[in-house]
């Protein structure tokens, strides 16, 4: 069988032949008892041919679903069932009790080994920019892979020098060097424990520890692609979190649409949909409202991670600018994803025309960072997005 | 995946017989397998030919496949594949009463693609031999080409619907017997009577004029170009017109493409023919789902009711067959549909209903009391199953009788501000509605052709009728860089798009707050203009512009 590790070498090799990249990496959410839902990472690939568009551009206007067939009595235009569009927490994915901590714990850990495949899959160069040592609760250690530590008998390189001076330290304690003068190497027992070599071990590095929010757009607006372009992105960079930074990064997750919420782990952030409008600066407000209340500022280098489509009532952006200007006092890093709809056409969208305008973005360039991306984009230029988000 | 058991295959054979006596028509022989559902998984990518060509979109499907399976496993009961003998796939463990049930769907499967004449060109494939060939072709050429062989696949997979179908079944089923248009036709059809429009008794005098000719051996078109020096001129240009245009793209760059002409590129050649053949012995599939499943829901149900081996395993069977066959309260169930329909023909022909006095009727009470008695019905819907495809089966014979009767609506959704919530409604209960939200559903390529005039120095020209449906914008790139791949030149298509409107929903809405003030905005109807616009890839580059 094929693995997935094959599969994606080979996608590789097609950008040396002149064609993009065709296979992307999925999710697949499996819903669990109590709430747990556990992630799966499966490739997956669409077969591109001439085909009509499935979406129907009248219903998009009306803000219409597709319509189905249905069967039961009533009449022309009665309401026959309702469906809550903002999932509550706790409630409408049918998990009533059994959100015990316990329990809970269980979930996350199954989507974290997980996404740390994934992140295994991503390439490695990426860094959180800005970490500054700060406060010592929890140590945040990446780790590297380096020759440093010394084994005898068995190992990947023969350190040659420390051999020899083994060598002649059990000869001299076994009376073969009478005279330290003349000294006869032939007459030397060499014992396989007198090898010395170097192997790779994992060192720590101790940095700092970091904070990262997830910060996603799930109004209406954010319909199909571009919410699937914006997860993509906020599994990327969780999962080269989880598996760069071995977990030590904590997260936190915000979801706004015209007001914001906080979800308490990454299945409800990257699974939750909602249908109304967009207030972008209540993402930022809560987020500044949590740094403030838990006082994390003081312990923690914090990056916040913004996925949107640029649409939001608040043309000018004046609340929003106000609430990342508070944020660039403390934050390491802010990095805001825009994806563009198609029919939108580039540079249109608000969020992006107000912060161009106020200049944020190159009086704190080393703070704050823009990525503009269309909703048709694939898995390399998502990478590329992260990395420019990081840079 | 293994044969099934002597005992098991001993209850197929039995049910042969009585599907037989119930007028069902199939090959003596037939395999049956017992499959594990990880089999399936594999099996699905090939769409079940166990012997197609390796490929790396399998191997992908395959993967996520056993991950979808971890998250939501499923457990299907058959799969029927069209090939001679035969096959299908079972799970395993099934109580004998069950496997009755599953064989009179499985035969009905059976006797649908052996009777079909949408699968008239498959009857002669041996699919499952042809495809171990075809694999071990590819598989040499593998070896021989490395990954640019993947990539000929994956580029005449992009094109694999826009094959010739339709025309490919018509030649095989006229057989040649096609009429040609001729001047003859011409001039009595349509010159005559559309051109000149002459009154009828010099049409009648024109046609003894013409037996008058044919039996005396003289030529009748002398005095007819002397009478109107226009006519030959005319009938020219009227058989150009009604010359189909190429629609068959497959075809077309297999024959006319000067790059695959090159020696070096002969090879691509047989891996086109692969791809195209496989995509034509699936197209019949594709284009019955809904007839093929009502088919065999309707024999199973009327078999197995009347079959001994049910008795004590009626309630199972009652459970078994509504989580098949029932009408979901939103939601479209092919099986379900499929089945009543039949149900519903065979009624109305029993009753005489597809007849010109019932249509004539308008009075509520008498159509209801309609009877002819005259019990046809069952001979009519095997000659449905014979005839006719998805579209063909839901255009005619989906009407409000068996809308009220099944009481059928079409569902909307739609968000409620107010309550942020979606509501489900009832949006019509109309046949006509219905019908096209069903034939919405169906298959349906784009229709493409070769535009022949526009298609030279070198430059493939597609030319999309456009059907108010646009394509997927997101697909033409690449797709077109396969096809012009292959052409070994630049590739144009020209389809419609919508007029580019500034932020379509969004402006509206921006200033206020429908959740703070409780109702919803009068949508604006802004009727959508459509444009034609032209795809050029050249040098592996898209550019668009607008006609």
């Amino acid at each position: 069988m094929v693995t997935l590790d094959e599969l994606l070498e080979r996608d590789k090799k097609r950008e040396q032949d002149g064609f993009k990249r065709k296979i992307r990496i999925g999710q697949i959410a499996k819903p669990g008892s109590g709430g747990r839902e556990k992630i799966i990472v499966v490739p997956t690939t669409v077969e591109e041919k001439l085909v009509h568009d499935d979406i129907s551009f009248r219903q998009q206007q009306e803000g219409e679903g597709d319509p189905t067939g249905g069967t039961g009595d009533g009449q022309e235009g009665d309401v026959i069932g309702e469906q809550p569009v903002r999932p509550e927490q706790g409630e409408g994915e049918g998990e009533g009790d059994g959100e015990g901590p316990g329990e809970g714990k269980g979930g996350e850990h199954e989507i974290e080994a997980n996404a740390y495949e994934l992140g295994k899959v991503l390439s490695q160069d990426f860094e959180l920019p800005n970490l500054k040592d700060k406060g010592k609760k929890k140590a945040l250690a990446r780790y590297v892979y380096d020759l440093t530590d010394k084994n005898r008998g068995v190992g990947q390189i023969l350190d040659k020098k420390a051999t020899l001076k083994k060598i002649v330290e059990t000869n001299m304690s076994l009376g073969n060097i009478p005279d330290v003068s003349t000294i006869d190497t032939t007459r030397f027992i060499v014992s396989p424990q007198d090898l010395i070599y170097r192997i790779l071990s994992r060192e720590k590095e101790y940095e700092s520890q970091a904070l990262v929010f997830f910060v996603r757009d799930y109004s209406g607006s954010m319909g199909g692609k571009v919410t699937q372009a914006v997860v993509s992105q906020h599994v990327m960079l969780y999962s080269w979190l989880v598996y760069q930074y071995e977990k030590q990064v904590e997260t936190r997750f915000i979801l706004h649409d015209t007001e914001a919420r906080e979800v308490s782990d990454f299945q409800k952030y990257y699974s939750y949909k909602v249908a109304g409008g967009t207030k972008v600066y209540t993402a930022f407000k809560l987020v500044n409202e949590i740094v403030e209340k838990e006082n994390l500022a003081r312990d923690y280098n914090i990056y916040v991670f913004h996925g949107t489509d640029g649409d939001d009532w608040e043309k000018d952006g004046k609340q929003t600018l106000a609430e990342i200007e508070k944020m660039l006092t403390y934050v390491a890093r802010i990095g805001i994803t825009i994806v563009e709809h198609a029919y939108v056409g580039s540079k249109q969208t608000e969020v992006e025309k107000y912060i161009n305008r106020s200049g944020i973005l190159t009086k704190h360039s080393h703070l704050i960072k823009m990525d503009v991306m269309a909703e048709n984009v694939d898995d390399s230029r998502i990478i590329q997005g992260i990395k420019n988000l990081i840079s | 995946m293994e044969l099934v058991s002597q005992h098991v295959k001993g209850i197929m054979e039995e049910c042969k017989i009585r599907a037989r006596d119930a007028g069902l028509r199939f090959d003596d022989e037939t395999l049956e397998y017992i499959v594990t559902n990880r089999d399936l998984i594999e099996l699905s990518p090939k769409v079940m030919i166990p012997t197609l060509y390796d490929y790396w979109v399998h191997d992908v499907k395959v993967l996520s496949g056993k991950g979808m399976y971890e998250a939501y496993p499923s457990n299907p009961f058959e799969t029927v594949i069209n090939t001679r003998p035969a096959i299908s796939y079972y799970n395993d463990n099934n109580p004998d009463w069950l496997n009755v049930m599953i064989f009179y769907h499985v035969l009905a499967h059976i006797d649908f693609f052996q009777n079909n004449l949408f699968y008239k060109n498959t009857w002669d494939i041996d699919i499952a031999g042809q495809a171990l060939a075809d694999k071990r072709l590819i598989a040499q050429l593998r070896s021989e080409k490395g990954r640019w062989l993947d990539y000929v696949i994956e580029f005449a997979r992009g094109m694999d619907n826009l094959v010739g179908f339709h025309r490919d079944l018509n030649r095989t089923l006229s057989q040649g017997r096609r009429h040609k248009f001729n001047r003859t036709d011409f001039y009595f059809d349509l010159f005559l009577q559309k051109i000149k429009s002459v009154p009828q008794h010099i049409y009648l005098k024109e046609i003894s004029r013409y037996n008058q000719c044919a039996k005396d051996k003289q030529d009748f078109f002398i005095q007819v170009t002397g009478q109107y020096p226009e006519f030959d001129e005319l009938f020219r240009k009227e058989k150009n017109q009604a010359a189909q245009p190429e629609r068959d793209i497959m075809e077309y760059i297999l024959r006319y493409s000067p790059f695959l002409r090159k020696e070096e590129n002969e090879w691509m050649k047989s891996v086109i023919h692969i791809i195209r053949n496989t995509s034509l012995f699936f197209q019949p599939q594709i284009r019955t789902k809904t007839m093929n499943e009502g088919w065999a829901s309707y024999w199973h149900e009327n078999l197995f009711l009347k079959d001994d081996r049910i008795c004590g395993h009626e309630a199972d069977y009652a459970k078994i067959n509504a989580s098949v066959t029932a009408m979901p309260k939103v939601g479209l169930n092919p099986y379900a549909l499929g089945m009543r329909l039949f149900e519903h023909i065979r009624e109305m022909e029993d009753k005489g209903c597809y007849s010109f006095d019932y249509v004539r009727l308008n009075d509520e009470v008498l159509r209801k009391k309609f009877d002819r008695k005259k019990n046809t019905g069952r001979k009519f819907i095997f000659t449905v199953r014979e005839n006719m495809d998805d579209f063909s089966f839901i255009n005619t014979f989906l009407d409000q009788e068996f809308i009220d009767r099944h009481k059928l609506f079409v569902a909307g959704k739609r968000l409620n501000n107010q309550r942020m919530t979606w509501q489900y409604y009832i949006k019509s209960k109309k046949a006509h509605d219905y019908k096209k939200m069903i034939i919405n559903s169906l298959y349906h390529p784009p229709d493409i052709s070769i535009a022949e005039d526009k298609t030279k120095d070198g430059i493939l020209y597609l030319d999309h009728r456009f059907e108010n449906k646009p394509l997927k914008q997101a697909f033409i790139e690449n797709t077109l860089i396969g096809i012009a791949f292959l052409w070994g030149g630049p590739v144009h298509l020209e389809t419609s798009e919508p007029k580019t409107v500034a932020q379509p929903g969004a402006g509206y809405a921006n200033f206020w707050d429908p959740s703070a003030s409780g109702t919803s905005p009068e949508p604006e109807e802004i009727p959508i203009q459509w444009q034609r616009v032209r795809y050029v890839i050249k040098d592996r580059k898209l550019h668009r512009q607008e006609l």
